[in-house]
């Protein structure tokens, strides 16, 4: 297959849309090509979900789809149709932080924090269906997220320290 | 930054509507169901449909039937594959491969058709549009040389795939449908013999399910290199099935892949497997008939040289694993 122009008729017009995000329906219009990630960010100014490769091989624009953690940049604005859209921007709830969230400002599992809210939200998901992974399962699970700062130790004893503390109901948790 | 270019989009919900759609549609459509492998390549326009028909509504197409034999739908993620008890106890070497592709965020995505019709790949291709245009473009998009071999008249972009070698050793079959019907070939009947006509699927055919039979008493397993443990495809990959008569091969199916556009089955390693026992010196001499069959370019990453040398010490691993 060789395609080499753009395609002279494409469906340029904007489609409006409900989407579900972080527990509120918000009405949005977008033009049907584009990303969930570039809908969240420049139409919905939700700029906590990060741009990366654009190709699925980072990891930053990690956003819960039903609570499964899911790449923004390869799925389109139109595909969140109907599911629950979770960013990092619905990560704390109305008493403060996630535990998560507090464990990485806690042990410095952010640095320069790019990466953070993907790998928050892959962590989320981890320990939803995991409450006490092991660590062979958090290196495992979260392979798809890229750090370049941390080396990963402190970001995989951060999402352990929250584990525990979640499991244990602590006022942190 | 890279965008998608524009398209039409339609999400029917079955698979007489998807062909239905491509036959009305024509060859400038595409199916789409992770995009897990098209929408990069869109992005770096290397497709460009007019349109997509996406197959996130046909369910009709996902889950696994067991009995003696197993049914995939095509649709179905990775990772509900990968998350199947049942499968993974029942065919060991296709959890292998399915559980190393890419990473989990992305198995949450791409499905198990995907991963069989993934485009092939190439340092000279999977590149953005800029990169390419410097290069002059090469002949599986947009361009007339192939850099890896630039004498060559065929494409040696690579196929990529890792359920593809296992589905080929455990004699699965692959269900394509049409507006005209639909029709069943061998797993290995698929694929093409250059990297741009790498697929015999026609662009009018949907792939709905895969058929693998009963195993019996035959074992498998998959074997794959590539630098990371997660995110990268294979540079090499050997699937391997065995059937013992006692401690002897009865059968046997060798299947090499990532080492040329089309992946390759090892005719003559088994047939000199046959009748012997899994011996050091068997597996080693098998191993080294089966290298012959690869063919790897420096079109991947790691040295095609290594590439070579590795298929055969992968392929003598497999065997040995596959001792009684």
């Amino acid at each position: 297959m060789k395609p080499a122009t753009e395609p002279d008729s494409p469906a340029r017009s904007k489609v409006q849309m409900i989407l579900r995000v972080n527990g509120e329906s918000h009405d949005v219009a977008f033009v049907p090509h584009k990303t969930l990630l570039e809908v969240l960010r420049e139409d919905m100014r939700l700029t906590g979900t990060k741009h990366g490769c654009e190709l699925g091989e980072c990891g930053t624009c990690t956003i819960l789809v039903d609570g499964v953690p899911r790449l923004s940049c390869l799925m389109l604005g139109l595909e969140s149709d109907g599911h629950d859209i979770r960013t990092i921007e619905g990560m704390a709830g109305a008493c403060g932080a996630h535990p998560l969230q507090t464990a990485f400002a806690e042990l410095g599992a952010a640095q320069c924090g790019y990466c953070t809210p993907g790998f928050l939200l892959a962590a989320e998901a981890v320990l939803a269906r995991d409450p006490t992974p092991s660590r062979a399962t958090l290196v495992e699970e979260l392979g798809g997220n890229l750090c370049r700062c941390t080396g990963y130790l402190k970001i995989y004893e951060a999402i352990e320290l929250a584990a525990a503390r979640m499991q244990k109901g602590t006022p942190d948790a | 930054m890279m965008r998608l270019p524009p398209f039409r989009y339609h999400a029917p919900r079955t698979a007489a509507e998807v062909a239905t759609l491509l036959a009305g549609e024509g060859p400038e459509a595409m199916i789409v169901a992770g995009g897990t492998d098209l929408y990069p390549n869109m992005k770096r326009r290397h497709q460009m449909p007019k349109t997509l028909i996406s197959l996130r509504h046909v369910d009709e197409l996902r889950g696994v039937q067991m009995n003696g034999a197993v049914r995939l739908g095509a649709n179905e993620t990775l990772r509900a594959l990968e998350w199947h008890g049942a499968l993974k106890e029942r065919l060991p070497a296709l959890w292998t491969a399915v559980q190393s592709i890419s990473t989990p965020l992305l198995r949450n995505m791409g499905t198990i058709g995907g991963n069989i019709c993934l485009d092939t790949r190439c340092n000279y291709y999977n590149q953005n549009w800029e990169w390419r245009r410097a290069i002059d473009f090469c002949m599986k998009c947009e361009g007339t040389v192939c850099w890896t071999a630039p004498s060559s008249s065929i494409c040696w972009a690579v196929n990529s795939s890792d359920s593809v070698p296992v589905f080929i050793a455990l004699g699965a079959t692959f269900t394509l449908v049409s507006h005209e019907g639909e029709r069943t070939i061998p797993a290995l009947a698929m694929f093409g013999e250059d990297g741009i006509e790498y697929l015999t699927k026609r662009k009018d055919e949907v792939l709905t399910h895969i058929d693998i039979p009963d195993q019996g008493t035959a074992r498998s397993v998959y074997r794959k290199v590539r630098r990371r443990g997660a995110f990268d495809f294979p540079v090499a990959a050997v699937a391997a099935r065995v059937a013992l008569d006692g401690d002897r091969v009865a059968d046997s199916t060798l299947v090499l892949n990532a080492v040329g556009p089309k992946p390759v089955v090892c005719e003559e390693a088994m047939a000199y497997l046959a009748g012997k026992p899994l011996s050091d010196e068997v597996v080693t001499e098998a191993a080294r008939l089966a290298g012959r069959g690869a063919k790897p370019l420096d079109n991947t990453d790691h040295l095609s040289m290594w590439r070579k040398k590795v298929v055969q010490v992968e392929t003598r691993r497999a065997l040995e694993a596959l001792r009684p």
